[in-house]
């Protein structure tokens, strides 16, 4: 089997995740879309680590789950404080910035 | 060269006069007028002084110079402010300071009841310290500055009433139709610069001879262009007669004496340039005879006495202008017709201008009559000033222009049979129109308005003028003795070789006399015989309308210039108001239609955005595929 | 089973066969969760196609990787996602009509655009390729050699790293921190506000939910004296899940058998 087949895995993930960020109103859907993308990332960088055969892919896709952790922690607490005002998760009530 | 630097106070005087009047507004308006002829007289006293020094030096070290500062520095083109005073130039700082002194006494009894004889005075001031930069300027660029100076002076005195329309629109005239004149002595100077690489009188002088005759050509014919507008010469001849709007006095020292002539001390301060090249000089003595002609045509249907002496003007700057034309032989005999013509001309003017005094500022010669019993100085002056322009030995015009028609004949082939045949006729007729004026203003029978009240005016007015008689009497005789003026101003211009004489002095001066004569008679006999009416006769040829009508120069003008100009102008408003204002207004409501346009995209929904940036990669990866492939 | 992951990997036709079991059920996955109307449906989806990716970072020999995917996101960060679900509301489903016209299609077709693109572009890439594999890379084994790399070359990288983590743990304790505007109210206090209300009715607190035996009676609506349903005997939150039985279904004397059938 090729390894590139991850690959196709792995863009086919970030794309559905992208269309889900647009798609979903749900705020924590949203977060998990964009996780999902992070995510295919990571998949990609430890298949090109292999085909490469180089560590670096992975200590790459290490990094990327930090960052997504941190991104997850500030995400979520910025839906919490916007769900305690507006009693609301989604995304569309959230929209004031085009007045 | 020497260096004086005294000269300075020549134009810092009359300048300062102008500045301190402009500014102290009313405060000065109970000594303005003492003040500004104050001023005027000690710069024709420093005049005087230079004059002394100048004739105690050797002719070869006669000139001066005076470097005030650093002008323009700038690469190659390198020009300083300074003043040259060499024995052209003191003739002419004479002419002005001393023409000036002489009317500012008039003026300040003839302005007495104008409440702004202060500003007036002012401009005075501020005309003679520009004519004295432009006369006493060292290089093209410095004469320049005095050249626009005289013509914003000018424009400011004949609009002095400007609060008759016409008299600001004549303003108005003159400034543009001098404007004219003005570019191309812009344009001279940029050849000059671009062609010599110096815009100086002494450096073009000697890059002369290694410069080529085109561009030398047109050097001088934009001089040329130059001179005609100052000098009211054909074909820009319209604004003189308009400018007649102005006080009497300003005529007088403007419009006959001083600037007018500026035109002439151009052509003869450039004299190197026009030596060498023909073609321009051949210009200039056909500009000088046509509109020595065309004055004296139109001032023989003038009934407006002043713009009779403009007519008269005209036609002696053109004999000036002619004799300018006629190479190192003539510019002597043009400066002396200047300086004689100066004398009487302004002389003249201040004659008018006092009968105008008594007449409750009527102009109309036809309303006159029989004045010579009511204004005896005005007369006998007025009269010496006559004899002067008629060339009546031994009156200065007859020096002055004998001399010029004289050198006109002298030309050599047919050229200088046309020439002098057109100063012969020219001659004739000045006698005619002049003989016209002296009897419709002096003799006959009253013709007067009621409110009319002639007298002699007072001392004030008298005295310059009989001071110009005396000069239009003795000037000439004084500046031929011996050819003075001519010795005077050899240093300046190239030598000239003996020309064969075509006609005998005597013969010359005899035709002219005829002439003269011929037209005294007919003018006699057509005005004197006979009662004049006070109305100008209709019933009269064509010929007499179209001289009426100036020789239709104000048709022509607006036939060819002012209505296309409209309709040019017009467009452009239109071009202007579809094209340019539509183009802003059109990128203005495009800006604001695409606006709203694009404000529909900013829905301020997150998703929204987020589909933004999901399409913008997928242009990212399909420029990488279109890259990578 | 993480043996057994490993197992598979090594060798070129089980790790084949791993991946065409676990690819395609990782996209279909991924797509369930953006299809599914519950957010809590779709953070299930999510942790299976994590769980997933981990099998395959192990099958790569990203042992390390696998481990940490496991812990980290299917253990930490989902649930987190849980607990805030459950915070704002697990009982509310999305609703998946379309709000902003034509967004949907734009996102689609921006969406196909962008996979097919991508797909295009990794097939031309990896034409041709020689795949290298980690067995030299991993000889000292997979934590090591990462070890080695994350403490030397990329140790300036992990200190900003643990210095972002720091940073948003703290970000998130500032948006999380609620400001009271109000004294909360003590139990005395309530305990007075309760008797001195309207009615005294509120003094002896609300009603518990329906007691039929035949059913777990959370759900189910007390009845007041009258018959009538009581409705603060239920719990909101069921009541806007919709999870609240009628109790006329198990009033006496005409018991519905076909509640019984249904079960």
């Amino acid at each position: 089997m090729n390894a590139a087949n991850y690959l196709y895995v792995s863009a086919l993930l970030f794309t559905i995740g992208a269309v889900g960020v647009v798609v979903r109103r749900n705020a924590i859907v949203v977060f998990m879309c964009v996780e999902l993308m992070l995510n295919a990332a990571n998949l990609a960088f430890v298949t090109f680590a292999r085909i490469n055969g180089s560590i670096d892919g992975q200590i790459m896709a290490f990094f990327t789950m930090v960052v997504a952790a941190c991104e997850v922690v500030v995400g979520l607490a910025i839906i919490v404080t916007i769900y305690r005002s507006r009693r609301s998760a989604s995304v569309d009530d959230a929209s004031l910035l085009k007045r | 060269m020497q260096i004086n630097n005294g000269l300075v106070y020549l134009i810092a005087l009359p300048l300062a006069g102008a500045i301190i009047l402009l500014l102290a507004g009313r405060l000065a308006d109970k000594w303005g007028h003492i003040f500004a002829t104050l001023m005027s007289a000690s710069s024709f006293a420093v005049g005087l002084l230079q004059l002394s020094q100048m004739l105690a030096r050797p002719a070869e070290e006669r000139a001066v110079e005076q470097k005030l500062f650093e002008w323009i520095s700038v690469g190659s083109f390198q020009v300083d402010a300074g003043l040259l005073l060499d024995q052209l130039s003191i003739c002419f700082v004479l002419l002005i300071t001393g023409v000036g002194t002489l009317i500012h006494i008039y003026s300040i009894s003839y302005m007495s009841h104008d409440k702004d004889r202060r500003r007036f005075f002012a401009y005075l001031n501020l005309f003679i310290a520009a004519m004295l930069l432009l006369v006493l300027g060292n290089s093209f660029l410095n004469l320049y500055v005095g050249w626009e100076g005289v013509g914003l002076a000018s424009y400011l005195l004949i609009g002095f009433w400007n609060q008759k329309p016409a008299y600001a629109t004549a303003s108005k005239k003159a400034f543009i139709m001098n404007r004219v004149g003005d570019m191309g002595l812009s344009f001279a100077i940029m050849i000059a610069f671009a062609s010599l690489g110096t815009v100086s009188f002494s450096g073009v002088k000697e890059a002369v001879p290694q410069a080529s005759t085109a561009s030398l050509t047109a050097i001088g014919i934009m001089l040329l262009v130059a001179a005609v507008g100052k000098s009211a010469q054909f074909p820009l001849q319209a604004w003189l007669g308009d400018a007649m709007a102005g006080p009497t006095p300003v005529s007088a020292l403007i419009h006959a004496a001083t600037m007018v002539t500026a035109g002439v001390y151009l052509i003869t301060r450039s004299n190197f340039i026009f030596d060498a090249a023909p073609t321009a000089q051949l210009l200039v003595v056909i500009v000088g005879a046509i509109t020595l002609l065309f004055g004296a045509i139109i001032g023989t249907a003038k009934d407006d006495i002043k713009k009779a002496l403009a007519a008269s003007t005209m036609s002696q700057i053109g004999y000036m202008i002619l004799g300018a034309g006629l190479g190192p032989v003539g510019y002597a005999f043009a400066i002396m017709h200047l300086i004689t013509h100066g004398f009487f001309k302004a002389g003249m003017f201040l004659g008018a201008g006092s009968v105008m005094h008594g007449m409750d500022d009527e102009v109309n010669m036809r309303k006159y009559g029989n004045l010579r019993k009511f204004m005896p100085i005005t007369f006998v002056t007025f009269g010496l000033g006559y004899l002067a322009i008629l060339g009546v030995p031994p009156f200065a015009g007859f020096y002055s222009k004998d001399m010029i028609i004289e050198t006109a004949f002298n030309a050599g082939g047919i050229k200088g049979i046309l020439l002098g045949s057109a100063a012969l006729l020219g001659a004739g007729l000045t006698a005619f129109y002049m003989t016209r004026v002296m009897i419709l203003t002096f003799t006959g029978t009253p013709r007067w308005d009621e409110k009319a009240d002639p007298h002699e005016s007072p001392i004030l007015m008298w005295l310059p003028m009989v001071i110009l008689a005396i000069g239009s009497v003795t000037s000439g005789f004084l500046l031929s003795r011996g050819d003075a003026l001519v010795h005077w101003l050899e240093p300046l211009f190239a030598e000239h070789g003996e020309h064969e004489e075509l006609l005998k002095p005597i013969v010359v001066t005899s035709l002219a006399l005829l002439m003269v004569a011929i037209g005294v008679a007919i003018a006699f006999l057509k005005y004197s015989r006979s009662e004049v009416s006070r109305t100008a006769p209709e019933d009269v040829s064509i010929l007499t309308k179209i001289v009426r009508r100036d020789l239709l120069q104000d048709d022509f003008n607006e036939a060819l210039f002012m209505r296309p100009g409209q309709a040019l102008t017009s467009t452009l408003v239109k071009t202007d108001e579809i094209v340019i204002d539509g183009a802003v207004r059109g990128i203005g409501s495009a800006a604001l239609s695409s606006a709203g346009a694009l404000r529909a995209s900013q829905t301020g929904f997150v998703r929204s955005y987020a589909a933004l940036i999901l399409i913008g990669a997928v242009a990212l990866v399909a420029a990488i595929w279109v890259v990578t492939k | 089973m993480i043996d057994l992951a490993i197992s598979v990997g090594q060798t070129g036709t089980p790790e084949a066969v791993m991946f065409w079991i676990l690819g395609p059920m990782a996209v279909l996955s991924a797509l369930g969760m953006l299809l599914v109307k519950k957010a809590v449906h779709s953070a299930i989806l999510l942790a299976w196609v994590m769980i997933i990716l981990a099998i395959f970072y192990i099958a790569q020999d990203a042992v390390f990787l696998g481990i940490v995917q496991v812990v980290v996101y299917t253990g930490a960060v989902m649930m987190l996602f849980l607990f805030i679900l459950m915070l704002v509301g697990v009982d509310s489903s999305d609703s998946l009509t379309e709000t902003i016209p034509g967004l949907r299609a734009i996102a689609i077709t921006a969406a196909v655009g962008f996979g097919g693109l991508m797909v295009s572009l990794i097939a031309r890439a990896s034409i041709g390729r020689e795949m290298v594999g980690l067995t030299v890379a991993n000889l000292d084994g997979n934590v090591q050699s990462i070890a080695k790399k994350l403490f030397s070359t990329y140790v300036w990288p992990f200190e900003v790293v643990s210095a972002l983590l720091i940073t948003a743990a703290l970000g998130a304790m500032v948006l999380a921190h609620h400001q009271r505007t109000i004294l909360r109210p003590t139990q005395r206090e309530q305990a007075i506000n309760r008797f001195r209300s309207g009615s005294l009715a509120s003094a002896a607190g609300l009603p518990g939910p329906g007691v039929f035996a035949r059913h777990n009676a959370v759900d189910v609506p007390a009845l007041l004296p009258d018959g009538s349903a009581a409705p603060s005997s239920i719990s909101a939150t069921l009541k806007a899940r919709g999870d609240v039985i009628d109790s006329r279904k198990f009033e006496l004397g005409e018991v519905d058998t076909s509640v019984e059938e249904e079960k």
